[in-house]
Formats: structure tokens, C-alpha cells, sequence
């Protein structure tokens, strides 16, 4: 009955490095994301498709902002808003697994809970930079927008950087909602909190009271900030704050109901 | 039957440790006690089942022993460590009920997935074959059946080849012959000298695969042993016999007798010592046609979990 191999097997079995994270989990992540048409539709053919309708219009090649063009600061705009979907829906892909029981599987397994969540996020990464590239190839193949070549880089990074904010919301989220419609009330939230932020309006041409709501969403300081490099207008306190506040409040709320998710499973 | 443990040794190298070892575990959910002071024992190789009607606390059990859930009170070990350093180094694995898979994964990419997180794994070709599933390998998981998809759960836990294979109802759903295919594999698997445990509301499954049964009522271990052991615990057989004129006062006082039923000719004898009751019969008496009836494992968990409800679920469950 005993087996008497049994003691040196245990002693030879080891425990795998960086909590199981490794880079087969992570293609066949961004394979998963890929493989999602909606997903696919509102972070990459919805921003470009928005660029080609409002980024192009009229003479916005001529008109200055900054640095460079108006088409080149909506080509921005229109990034941010494909960054920061991916983003959250690479984050807010928790809530489906959780519901379809894999979070459970996984604890079956020596993944860890952390490199869990940072391949989640660098999921949401690979996706965010594929809209922000896809905007910006984009606006460079149509050859209205306008920046120096360094602007192109610095603003393209921040772009994708900054929609790291919003895999914490997507993860927030994602743990919150219940299961598979998530999807369908973020692009909803998402949509409006672009109009809020301004990334397709500017916040300025709405009435005051508008505005003076519009300056405490989470997109506003984000948009602000990544328009900054090319607008060249210095930086106002206010939007870094905006941005560290709502991190903060994401972040927590993240960790929060992962928390609490570990605790139950 | 309940082995006194050796609690607090750590294993000494070269002996192998308790594939599981609970010692007075309790778990609290609100008001009710899943589980009410469990302590168990299981040696490599056996294959134990855990029987008892729903909410008898099987799957809190289970949930303890894998990690999922941390017990409120007492002591868990998986193979010396705890619960999830076992898992961590691919120790221990299980097959739970339902769900658990990505839909819009394929088979051979879940396979892929799980494989890449242990430190060492079996060759996912491999595993496929194993589990009969290479030629839906390309298949995304959402359009599998429910039998394929148990197939790739089942391939799921074998992947990092475990020394001990936890299984939750593992055969819900599944038809009789599917029943018998999968556990003619778990078998064969545990002659390797895997330790498997297994929960499941159904008596025969018990009975036929399990070399131990642990009994669960309210949270707490009623009987622990071997199928036999269990069915000697319902107290005695019955011994039938025909007996012209008998009476019960006349027989009352028969050697291992507990009550004794008179009807027309025929005498039924509930017995705790059936050869001392049929002896005296056939010397003492002018009795004939003797028969004596083993209660079976029905009877024995009736009997050992006896709530109306409980028996309500398991003869449900026989049928």
C-alpha cells in the first residue's frame, strides 16, 4: 500500500519561480482577448474609425495646437479612448473568469494570486498598445496629423502608459460586477466618461456646471496630461491629482474585492 | 478505526509523510457547522471514499484539504505541508464538479495554459491521449460536451502527475458506462501508487471503488473503515427460518437474538451473533429452511446517518 518512492518524489518536487508567471500564460491571454470580436471592435476599429471621421474633418491639418496639428491632438484623444477600453477590459476579464469558475481552477495551481494579476494587466497592456499603434499608424498613413517625431514617441507612450489607470478600474470592476455583461456596461461607462474627460469634446465647450463636474472624472486629468507634450502648456496641478486620486481609488478598490476573493474562493 | 495520529511529527527524511492529515479541523459558515471537528488519515495509495448525504459537509472537507477554504480550528497537512505548498509543487490535484474552463480556450490550449504553471509537467501530447481528447484538441472548450469537457478536467489534474487526486462527485451525469470506464482508469492509476479521494452521495460507487469508506453526518465522521467493516457496524444479519408453532415468547431468549417477528410459520430473527442464533434453530429446534441476510451498505448508512432527510437523498440516489 505504501509506495516507497514516495519521499524522495516529494523532496524532488519543486515550486515554480515568479508565482507560475511565464510567457505561454501570457500569449495564450492576449490569443483569448483577440479571439473576442467585441473586444476587438471597441478597442481597435472604434478609436481608428472615430479618427478617420473627426481627426480628418475640414482643415484641421492647418489649424495649430501646440506643437503641432489639430488632427494630431485628436489623434490623442482618440488613442486615450482605445488605451483605456483595452485596458479595461483586459482588467474586467476577472469578472468572466470567476463566473465561468477558471479563478478557482487557477487556485488548483501554483499561480499565485499577484502573478495572477499582473498577467492580467500585462494582457490589458499588450491589447492597450495595440489600439494606441493601430490610431497612430492610422494617422500617420492619412498624413494630416502633424507633431515632430518625438512628440509622435513621448505622446504614443504616455497614451499607453497613462490607460494603465484604467486596468485598475477594469480590475475594480471586473471583481465587483457579476459575470458576463460586464462588458456591455463598461463600454457604456467608458464612452461616457470620455465625453466627461473631454477626449472628444473639448471640456471648455461645455456650460460651466458641466465643466465644473466634467474636471472630477477619471478621464479629465489623464486627457489633460497626455495633450500636454504636444500642447506645451505646462502642467496644472489639478490633473495630477485628478489622475493619483482616482489610481489610488482604483488601485483600492482592486485590491480590495481581490481580497476578498481570495478569502471566499 | 480512526487512526491516532502522530500529530505535530514533522516527516523524517526518507519516510513518507500522511498523504492527508486532519486533526480536529472544524469550518463555521454563519450558523451551521459544515464541518464539526473532523480528524483523518489517509496513507499513500488508498483509495478513500467520502460518503454522506448533501450538506453533510463532503465538499467542506474537500475545500479544506486543497486550500481553497482555510479551516477555523485545528490542524491540515497534505503530505507534511500545508495544503497550499502541496499545490505548489504540483502534489495534489482535483476534479471538481462542474465548471473551472474557459470557454473560448481550446482543449489543447487549456492543457497548454495549465501545464505552463508547474514547475514540471507531464507532455501535454501525452495527456491528451491519455484522457482520449487528441482529436477535439483544436476544439474551443464552449462547444465541447459535458462529457468531453469532464475528460479535460480530468487531463487537467493529471498534469503534474499528483501524488494524491482529490475528486468532487467526480461522476455526476455521467451514464453507467462512463461510470465504470472512468473509474477502471482511476484504479489502474492508483496501483501506480496514487492516493485518490473521492466525494460522492452514491452508496455502490462507494462500495465498488473505495478500498476505505468515511462516513460524514453533520460535519462529523460517524464510521471510518473498509466497505465490510461499514456493513458489519448496521448491528447483525437477519436469520430467517420455518418453525411450525413457533411463538415469540418461546424464542425470545435465543442466543444472539434482538427481536424476533412470528408470522404463520415463518420465525425472522434480528441478530447480533446470526451463526449462535442459526445453531440454536436448527439444534434446538424443529426448524428448517434457514436463511441468513446480510443488511446492506443501504442499510448500514441509513442506519449510521439516519436522518429522515438523509435517507430521503440516498435511496433518491441509489435509484
Amino acid at each position: 500500500m505504501t509506495n516507497p518512492s514516495l519521499a524522495t518524489d516529494i523532496a524532488g518536487r519543486r515550486v515554480p519561480g515568479l508565482g507560475g508567471f511565464n510567457l505561454t500564460v501570457l500569449k495564450l491571454e492576449v490569443r483569448r482577448l483577440t479571439r473576442n470580436r467585441r473586444t476587438m471592435i471597441f478597442a481597435i476599429a472604434f478609436p481608428v474609425f472615430f479618427f478617420l471621421l473627426f481627426g480628418l474633418s475640414q482643415n484641421y491639418d492647418k489649424l495649430r495646437a501646440g506643437h503641432g496639428n489639430v488632427s494630431a491632438f485628436v489623434m490623442i484623444s482618440l488613442a486615450l479612448y482605445g488605451g483605456v477600453i483595452s485596458t479595461t477590459f483586459g482588467g474586467a476579464m476577472v469578472s468572466i473568469e470567476r463566473a465561468q469558475g477558471w479563478s478557482r481552477q487557477l487556485r488548483l495551481t501554483p499561480l499565485s494570486p499577484v502573478a495572477y494579476i499582473v498577467i492580467k494587466v500585462l494582457t490589458a497592456l499588450v491589447l492597450g498598445a495595440t489600439s494606441v499603434a493601430a490610431v497612430y499608424i492610422v494617422g500617420a498613413v492619412t498624413g494630416k496629423a502633424s507633431m515632430s517625431v518625438g512628440l509622435w514617441i513621448g505622446t504614443g507612450l504616455s497614451v499607453w502608459i497613462g490607460s494603465l489607470l484604467f486596468a485598475a478600474f477594469g480590475l475594480f470592476l471586473g471583481y465587483l460586477l457579476p459575470a458576463e455583461n460586464a462588458m456591455q456596461f463598461l463600454g457604456m461607462i467608458l464612452a461616457l466618461l470620455s465625453f466627461a474627460g473631454g477626449l472628444f469634446i473639448p471640456v471648455s465647450q461645455y456650460p460651466v456646471p458641466v465643466q465644473d463636474v466634467a474636471k472630477w472624472t477619471p478621464l479629465y486629468g489623464l486627457n489633460q496630461l497626455v495633450h500636454t507634450p504636444l500642447l506645451g502648456n505646462g502642467v496644472d496641478w489639478t490633473w495630477v491629482v485628478n489622475v493619483l486620486a482616482w489610481l489610488v481609488i482604483f488601485t483600492g478598490g482592486a485590491i480590495w474585492r481581490f481580497r476578498k476573493d481570495t478569502a471566499r474562493v | 478505526m480512526t487512526q491516532t495520529s502522530t500529530s505535530g511529527a514533522t516527516p523524517a527524511a526518507g519516510v513518507a509523510p500522511k498523504a492527508v492529515q486532519l486533526t480536529g479541523v472544524h469550518k463555521h459558515f454563519g450558523h451551521v457547522h459544515a464541518v464539526n471537528g473532523v480528524d483523518l488519515e489517509l496513507s499513500s495509495g488508498e483509495i478513500v471514499a467520502i460518503l454522506g448525504p448533501n450538506g453533510a459537509g463532503k465538499t467542506s472537507t474537500i475545500d479544506i484539504i486543497l486550500g481553497l477554504s482555510q479551516a477555523d480550528v485545528g490542524r491540515v497537512k497534505v503530505f507534511g505541508m500545508e495544503p497550499r505548498q502541496a499545490i505548489n509543487r504540483g502534489l495534489v490535484s482535483a476534479v471538481m464538479q462542474t465548471g473551472g474552463l474557459l470557454k473560448d480556450l481550446t482543449v489543447a490550449e487549456t492543457v497548454e495554459y495549465t501545464a505552463s504553471l508547474f514547475a514540471s509537467s507531464q507532455d501535454v501530447r501525452n495527456v491528451l491521449s491519455q484522457a482520449g481528447i487528441t482529436e477535439i484538441a483544436d476544439r474551443r472548450v464552449g462547444k465541447c460536451s459535458g462529457g468531453e469537457q469532464q475528460r479535460l478536467r480530468f487531463a487537467l489534474a493529471l498534469l503534474s502527475n499528483p501524488e494524491l487526486l482529490v475528486l468532487d462527485e467526480p461522476t455526476t451525469g455521467m451514464d453507467v458506462e462512463g461510470r465504470r470506464g472512468f473509474w477502471a482508469t482511476i484504479r489502474k492509476d492508483a496501483e501506480q501508487g496514487r492516493t485518490v479521494l473521492f466525494a460522492t452521495h452514491y452508496l455502490e460507487e462507494a462500495d465498488d471503488y473505495a478500498d476505505r469508506i468515511v462516513l460524514l453526518r453533520h460535519g462529523q465522521i460517524v464510521a471510518d473503515g473498509t466497505s465490510s467493516q461499514i456493513k458489519a457496524m448496521s448491528v447483525g444479519r437477519t436469520v430467517r427460518a420455518t418453525l411450525p408453532g413457533a411463538t415469540e415468547a418461546l424464542l425470545a431468549n435465543m442466543p444472539g437474538a434482538e427481536t424476533v417477528e412470528v408470522r404463520g410459520e415463518t420465525v425472522f430473527v434480528q441478530s447480533r451473533d446470526s451463526d449462535a442464533t442459526a445453531r440454536y434453530l436448527l439444534t434446538q429446534t424443529a426448524a428448517r429452511d434457514l436463511e441468513i441476510t446480510a443488511r446492506g451498505i443501504e442499510d448500514a448508512f441509513i442506519a449510521l446517518t439516519g436522518d429522515t432527510e438523509s435517507e430521503a437523498t440516498t435511496t433518491g440516489a441509489l435509484r
